[in-house]
Formats: structure tokens, sequence, C-alpha cells
């Protein structure tokens, strides 16, 4: 019972929602496609501000709406916390009344977040006394995420929480969602459009086109399917989450574990035994039929060929197993045609760089 | 100033403030009401509500006569509720003024409701705030600004109006008679010093209202 229904039908001034998917009560789930897919209006009808006219939304088996016996849960008791866009703060009150606005009206038996370790999450302490006009962009959005928490919610909604900062901003929070990714069992449903934001937060995506669900799974099969546009994109990658065995001191590297085999990347500070996500970009990414030797590349991984699809005139992407994690790699059709690749094939997947996520 | 004078100041004020008071009170639900529906209503009502903005005073007061008088519907009503009948009563000035100034209140608290927009709320719904709750502890601190501009325009017209409070009220000193029939008595008397008393007042109150209004907005405009 341990997951996230949602069936949606509505039409809302021309613009038709089909919207079906179940995803997990844990960890973060990306509603991930383009400007105007209906993400947002999924969220909305997710948190009860909007009814649709057909719909069922259950959490864990508690229906917050379920039109075939005609169930509506209204906004306001919903356990949910809601970060919209724009941070949205109370104008008239202080970061402080912000905060416990919503805590206040939360029952105390429910309450799971305490005041001051939301404070200490997002870093608010120097902000508190302030009135909510006088903050950056980032810090409102911090205050915003922390006023969500507080009122301890069974179901965080982000609703593209960065695409209305700054880089400078966006690196500002960053930090801090991931710390909630790794720390905090709230699940979530993040709405983006931006692929990089999805690969370094997320774990399950449903991807949204034209007002309906196309495709939902985990986010790395998700990223890899090659049926699907993402594996097509200039910015193609997987994802592989390992952990972190080793530093080399001299040569400031940090090497890395997964079920797939081991990984060396540059820089990193991550401590022992760490979770870390990279990105693998398809186009950093070579095919070899024998291991290749006296290679500049640090990373060769033994793989398996999965699958291989023509992306672009001229080029393929073919997927690669290596261990449990699929990897994605993108050459000339004529490398392809030249090494005899073929579905089955056990290859070596050569890796460029790796760009640690986190 | 003679003491009839003051008795008008007097009764002039009382009848400003609880006319304020009452304008706040029906004002604020219908303002809130213009501003949130969906209803074909909509436009009609605001209309109606605007009518004082154009109507010559004594328009409004003639038809309040009729109404509240011992023939019309109000009067028939006061007359159950064994009240008797309204009008040249302080009570029926009251009437007349929250009529008459209903514009001056609806306008402000309306755009204030308008410019706090959709959100605030939404998001005072996703923190468990009930509807009655998101409205006294996020619309209407938020339309602050509107509901002191709507007091104080509230006020100051009731103060300065003149026809219905002479058709419906007539000019009975320390009941009816307010400030602007006194005036008017005076300058009909050809008691010029009289008139110039509390005239070259009103000019005075009347700037200061205005100074007070234009600072409120100042102040409040980082809010906007």
């Amino acid at each position: 019972m341990s997951k996230i229904e949602v069936s949606l039908q509505t039409a809302l001034g021309g613009f038709a929602l089909d919207a079906v998917f179940t995803a997990p009560s844990r960890g973060i789930t990306a509603l991930f496609g383009p400007s105007g897919s209906g993400k947002t209006s999924v969220l909305r009808c997710v948190a009860g501000l909007v009814r649709a006219p057909r719909g069922k939304v259950c959490i864990d088996g508690e229906c917050w709406q379920d039109e075939s016996r005609r169930h509506f849960v209204p906004a306001h008791r919903r356990a949910i916390g809601y970060v919209f866009q724009e941070a949205s703060l109370f104008a008239h009150l202080s970061v402080r009344d912000n905060l416990e606005y919503g805590l206040n009206r939360t029952p105390a038996k429910e309450r799971r977040i305490e005041f001051g370790q939301a404070v200490e999450w997002l870093g608010l302490k120097a902000l508190l006394p302030r009135g909510s006009q006088h903050l950056s962009g980032g810090e409102r959005q911090r205050v915003a995420i922390a006023r969500a928490l507080l009122s301890s919610p069974r179901l965080l909604l982000l609703d593209e929480p960065l695409s209305g900062l700054d880089d400078a901003a966006k690196a500002d929070i960053v930090p801090y969602l991931e710390r909630l990714h790794r720390e905090l069992s709230i699940p979530a449903l993040y709405v983006s459009h931006a692929a990089e934001e999805v690969a370094r937060l997320c774990d399950y995506m449903v991807l949204m086109e034209n007002g309906a669900v196309r495709a939902h799974g985990a986010l790395g099969a998700m990223l890899t399917r090659l049926d699907l546009p993402l594996a097509r994109s200039d910015t193609a990658s997987a994802v592989i989450d390992a952990t972190v065995v080793e530093r080399d001191d001299a040569f400031q590297l940090t090497y890395l574990e997964f079920n797939g085999g081991r990984l060396a990347a540059i820089g990193d500070t991550a401590p022992m035994g760490a979770k870390a996500r990279f990105r693998v970009h398809a186009r950093d990414v070579s095919v070899a039929l024998v291991r290749p030797e006296r290679t500049s590349a640090q990373n060769v991984l033994a793989a398996q060929i999965e699958e291989i699809a023509e992306d672009a005139p001229g080029r393929v992407v073919v997927r690669l197993r290596v261990g449990d994690t699929i990897l994605l790699a993108r050459i000339t059709r004529k490398s392809a045609s030249d090494l005899g690749l073929k579905n089955g094939m056990p290859v070596y997947a050569q890796i460029k760089s790796v760009a640690l996520l986190r | 100033m003679s003491e009839a004078d003051w008795l008008a100041v007097w009764l002039t004020i009382k009848l400003a403030a609880v006319t304020t008071a009452v304008l706040l009170l029906v004002g604020t639900p219908i303002a809130w009401w213009i501003a949130r529906t969906r209803s074909w209503l909509k436009q009609p009502v605001a209309a109606f509500v605007a009518l004082p903005l154009v109507l010559p005073p004594t328009v409004l007061g003639f038809y309040l006569l009729l109404f509240l008088g011992p023939n019309g519907p109000g009067g028939w009503l006061t007359q159950t509720l064994a009240l008797g009948t309204l009008p040249f009563t302080f009570a029926g000035l009251v009437i007349g003024s929250v009529i008459y100034s209903l514009p001056f209140v609806v306008q402000p608290i309306y755009n204030a409701f308008e410019a706090v927009g959709e959100r605030p709320l939404e998001v005072a719904a996703t923190l468990r705030a009930s509807p009655w709750n998101r409205f006294f502890t996020v619309a209407l601190p938020l339309a602050r600004p509107g509901l002191l501009t709507a007091t104080v325009l509230g006020f100051a017209h009731t103060v300065g109006e003149f026809g219905v409070v002479l058709m419906i009220g007539g000019a009975i000193p320390g009941k009816t008679k307010v400030l602007s029939v006194a005036i008017y008595d005076h300058v009909e008397a050809l008691e010029y010093v009289h008139a110039h008393a509390l005239s070259a007042g009103m000019v005075v109150f009347a700037f200061l209202v205005l100074l007070v209004l234009f600072m409120i907005n100042r102040r409040w405009e980082p809010l906007r």
C-alpha cells in the first residue's frame, strides 16, 4: 500500500488533462515534461486546490479524493506541504511568523518536524526576525520550503521551486534540497522541466506530455529508455548511485563503488562511505570490444549491449547494462557498424569524464 | 461659535463615526464577494453599489424618504417591529449616510482584495487554514491599506454630505441638524460670521483627511 496513486481527468478551458500514475511513497518523484504538459495542474489537483471532476488521489491507502464515491478532502484538511514557483511568503508576517503559520495549525500529535529542526536544516536562524519583504529570492524560497515542512506533511509538493531563481540562488538552494532528500522520510512530488535538476534530486519519474502521462518508472530506467525522448536529447545521460570507498590525495581522485564496478572521479570531498550520485552523459561514453589498454580514460567498465537505436542522422545511442545500472553511449552509426555491435554483445564502456552530482 | 453650532459639530462626528463602523461591517463582505465571485451578478451588484456616485443626493434622499416613510415597505417593517418610522431621526440619518457613502468604502476594499489575489489564500489553505481562518489571518491583514483608506474616506464623506441628510433628516437641532445643514441655515439667515467659522473648520478638516490618506498610501506602498 505504500504508494501514491493518482488518476485525474478534467478539461480546463480547452486543455484536457488525463493523468494516471502510481509512484512510490518514498523519495522524490519528478513530474517531468515540457511547459504546458499539465504538471502543475496535476500538483494542484493532488493538493486539493482544484477539484478534477473525475479523479482519485490516494497516498498509502488514504484517499484525499475519490470521485467514484464523491469523496473530496479540501486542501486545508490534507497533510500536504506545497512550495509554489514564487515563494509567496505572507507579506504581512515576519519570517518567524511565516514559519509558524502552518506549524500552529498542525495538531500537536501530528507534528513530526520541530521548529528548530527546520530552521537548522534550511539555515534560517539569522533571518527569523526579518520581514519577509527584505529577503533575496533564494532566501525566500528556503523560508517557503521550511514553512511547508513545518506543517508536517505526509506529502511534499514542489512546483518548480528553482525556476524563478538565478543560477547563484539555485546553487544556494540545491544542497538544502539534497539534504532533505537524504535525511527526511517525507515523499515528494517535484515538478520540473529541467533534466539536470531531476537527475540530481529525484528517484522516480512521471513523464508528462500534452496533459497525459507518457510513461513512469524509476529515474535510471526512465532516463535510459530509448523509446522516450530523454535518451535521444542532446543532454541524454544516465545516473549511477555509488558509495565513496577510497581517496587518492596525490592525484586528487575519489574512488566510488557501485554494483557494476568501480569509478574514479576528480576532486570530490565527500566523506568515506557517503552516497554519491553521478550523471554520465551519453556523449562521454564510448564502446570498445576489447578492454582498452593505455587509454586516457580512467573508467572502463564491463558492459552488455541491451539495445541500439538511431537517434539522429548518422548517430546511434547504445543502451548498456553495467551490473544493475544502465548507461547510455552515443556513437556514430559507422562505428556501430564497423564494430558489428549487436544486442546482447559483451563490450567495454569507456567513460571519458564523470560528473559527480552529489 | 454658539452652543447650537457645537451641537451640530458633535452630531456630525457622532453620525460619521457610527456610519463608518456600519459601513466597514457591511462594505467588507460586499467587497469580498465582488472580488471573489464568478457569478454573473458581479457587475450588476458592483454597479448598484456605485449608484450614489452618480445620483444627486436629493434623489437618494427622496427615495429613502418614501421607502422609510409610514407608507413605504421600510416604514412598514420598522413600525411592525415597534421602532416607529425612521425619517427625521438619527437612525434614519445613519441609514441614509451608509447608502450614500457605500461606494467610497467598498471600492478601496475591493481594490485591496484584488491586489492580494488568489495565491496567498491558496498558500494558507495548504498550511491547514480553513476558509474563515484564511479570510481573517491572510486576506484582511493584507488588505489593511485598503481598509484604512476606506475608513478615512467613509468618515470624511459622511461629514461632507448635505443633500441626503436634508431630505431624510431635516434640521432638528441636536437630533438631525449636522454641520453642512447648519452652515446652510447660517447663510440663509445672513449670519456670515458663523458660516465662516464652520466652513473654515471644514476646509481644514478636509485637507487634513486627504493628507492622512495620501500618507497611508505612501506608507503601505511596499506591501503592494
